[in-house]
């Protein structure tokens, strides 16, 4: 089959992340996790997960590094997301379906605001 | 589990809580046999005999920890459900295949769904793995491996938004070009 993309296509979108100023090293990015383990998949996990990759493309968000991890351990409080801003503590939200992870990536991640009402203490 | 797409990224999840390094998802719809053929093959650590036989059934299980829960139980159901069969192989240290086989026109077939969006996340979610994607319907055919990819980033992430826009992009017309066939289909 033809592939529309290419990997010269690639390479081009590779050059211009490379001339923007802001690309850090991984180590100063702020990473969001989200738990995937069988409980977070049926509660709506990938939704959640999918909801922060849209909003960083829409957003344009180069300082963000977003990963998904195994079951975190808090079952009841599933889809799971965290954020770990650079320098401060992990902080842990429950039950967050796609708008609430919204929410979190704008006046958490962009504005560095916690989004205290869906925090969990773990 | 409404999508089998949600099964698919259940069971890799296994596979990357294994150790995986390299986990291959193949999706084969025959339509001219009336099947659907769902592969999950990693090399991750494996399991023994033992793990095997217990992991398929929901009310024995051995572990201690929640890295293997009723995911796999959940899919062979589904499998079983539709007039298809589940298999499962391990081997400790080489890595393990599980295969669902469904009967593509079964009343209680559960939709494929947004394979897209499980593709896309494990991609993105989890770049120390080596993802391949393979897609059939038919005779026409996806294949999707994303290690030319991270050799031509040559360092720059994943997540970063252009390149996370262009794998979304590549995914979504591949799969896109092969579901043709079934709008196709007579």
């Amino acid at each position: 089959m033809s592939t529309v993309k290419s990997l010269d296509d690639l390479k081009k979108i590779r050059e211009e992340a490379l001339k923007k100023q802001s690309l850090k090293a991984t180590s100063g990015k702020t990473e969001v996790i989200v738990g995937m383990g069988t409980v977070g998949i049926a509660a709506g996990a990938r939704e959640t997960l999918k909801a922060i990759m849209d909003m960083i493309e829409e957003e344009n968000l180069d300082e963000i590094i977003v990963r998904q991890t195994g079951n975190i351990g808090l079952d009841s409080f599933e889809p799971i997301v965290q954020v770990a801003v650079p320098g401060e503590d992990k902080v842990t939200y429950g039950r967050v379906n796609p708008d609430m992870a919204r929410k979190i990536i704008k006046d958490h991640v962009i504005d560095g605001n916690i989004v205290s009402e869906y925090q969990i203490k773990v | 589990m409404r999508e089998l797409a949600l099964h698919i990224l259940d069971i890799a999840e296994n596979s990357i809580s294994a150790g995986a390094s390299r986990i291959r998802i193949s999706i084969n719809e025959d339509l001219d046999n009336d099947l659907l053929e769902i592969e999950i093959e990693d090399n991750g650590k494996g399991m023994n005999e033992e793990t095997l036989e217990k992991i398929t059934d929901p009310f024995i299980t051995s572990r201690t920890t929640r890295r293997v829960g009723l995911g796999i139980p959940f899919f062979k159901a589904a499998a079983e459900a539709c007039e298809g069969s589940f298999n499962i192989t391990s081997k400790l240290g080489e890595g393990t295949n599980v295969q669902a086989v469904f009967k593509h026109s079964h009343i209680d077939r559960m939709p494929l769904g947004d394979i897209s969006s499980t593709i896309h996340t494990l991609i993105i979610g989890t770049p120390d793995v080596n993802w391949i994607f393979e897609y059939n319907v038919n005779e026409t055919r996806f294949h999707f491996d994303d290690e030319p990819i991270k050799q031509t980033l040559d360092g720059v992430p994943l997540s970063e938004p252009s390149v996370m826009r262009f794998i979304r992009e590549m995914i979504n017309e591949g799969i896109h070009d092969v579901q043709q066939q079934i709008v196709n289909e007579p």
